[in-house]
């Protein structure tokens, strides 16, 4: 019964996280300028890494967390890189 | 043996209660990006799903991992380094690009630059 209700907690937070996601897109959507956006992204990013860590609890594959681990890096950089341009106006100077 | 429903009963709760808190910090983080009002204060709400809310999902994945292979599974933990120490880099570089933005473009409200800072002088020879 225990473990029903284990499951059910990791359902509620894989569901708190497409929430998170959805609040992130909105912003991504509505938000006044660039850098908002970027910010946004850079949320989006964070929660669809902790998705993949739930999505691997429930399925018990070590091969989510190895996503998760490039989706965070790949995030990162996509971060920086649009700071970059915000700045100057170009990536690699 | 690798399922939630086959461990014993009070791992498979620790494991619950640290992932459902750790997505909680996270939805309230991205929940502070919707509602705050000004770019300044919406980069605080964030890092709270990228420090505490991360943290938590990860003490749980690896007591999850742990005890369902037998072996702690260590390279969760690269997954907490890696953001940690990348997540202040980038969001420092955006509240600078950001700060600049605003002043290039007369925002009031945007403290002046400073002689000293080193974005704010295009011409400087380079160390």
């Amino acid at each position: 019964m225990i473990a029903s209700l284990a499951t059910a907690a990791i359902f509620a937070a894989q569901f708190l996280l497409l929430l998170g996601m959805g609040m992130a897109i909105i912003r991504m959507m509505r938000g006044p300028r660039a850098q908002d956006r970027v910010l946004a992204l850079d949320a989006l990013t964070i929660d669809g890494m902790l998705l993949l860590l739930t999505i691997g609890i429930r399925t018990g594959s070590i091969l989510y967390i190895e996503a998760g681990l490039i989706i965070a890096l790949l995030g990162f950089a996509a971060a920086a890189g649009f700071a970059k341009f915000l700045l100057r106006g170009e990536v690699i100077e | 043996m690798n399922t939630l429903a086959a461990m014993p009963a009070w791992v498979a709760l620790v494991i619950g209660v640290l992932v459902f808190a750790g997505a909680l910090l996270a939805c309230i983080g991205s929940f502070g990006l919707l509602r705050l009002n000004t770019f300044y204060r919406r980069v605080h709400a964030p890092t709270l799903g990228t420090t505490l809310g991360m943290y938590l999902v990860l003490a749980g994945t690896i007591v999850f991992f742990w005890v369902g292979e037998g072996r702690p599974a260590l390279h969760v933990i690269l997954i907490g380094v890696c953001v940690t120490v990348t997540t202040p880099i980038s969001l420092m570089l955006l509240a600078r690009a950001a700060l600049e933005r605003d002043r290039r473009n007369g925002t009031a409200g945007v403290p002046a630059a400073e002689p000293s800072e080193s974005g704010a002088k295009e011409d400087a020879p380079l160390p």
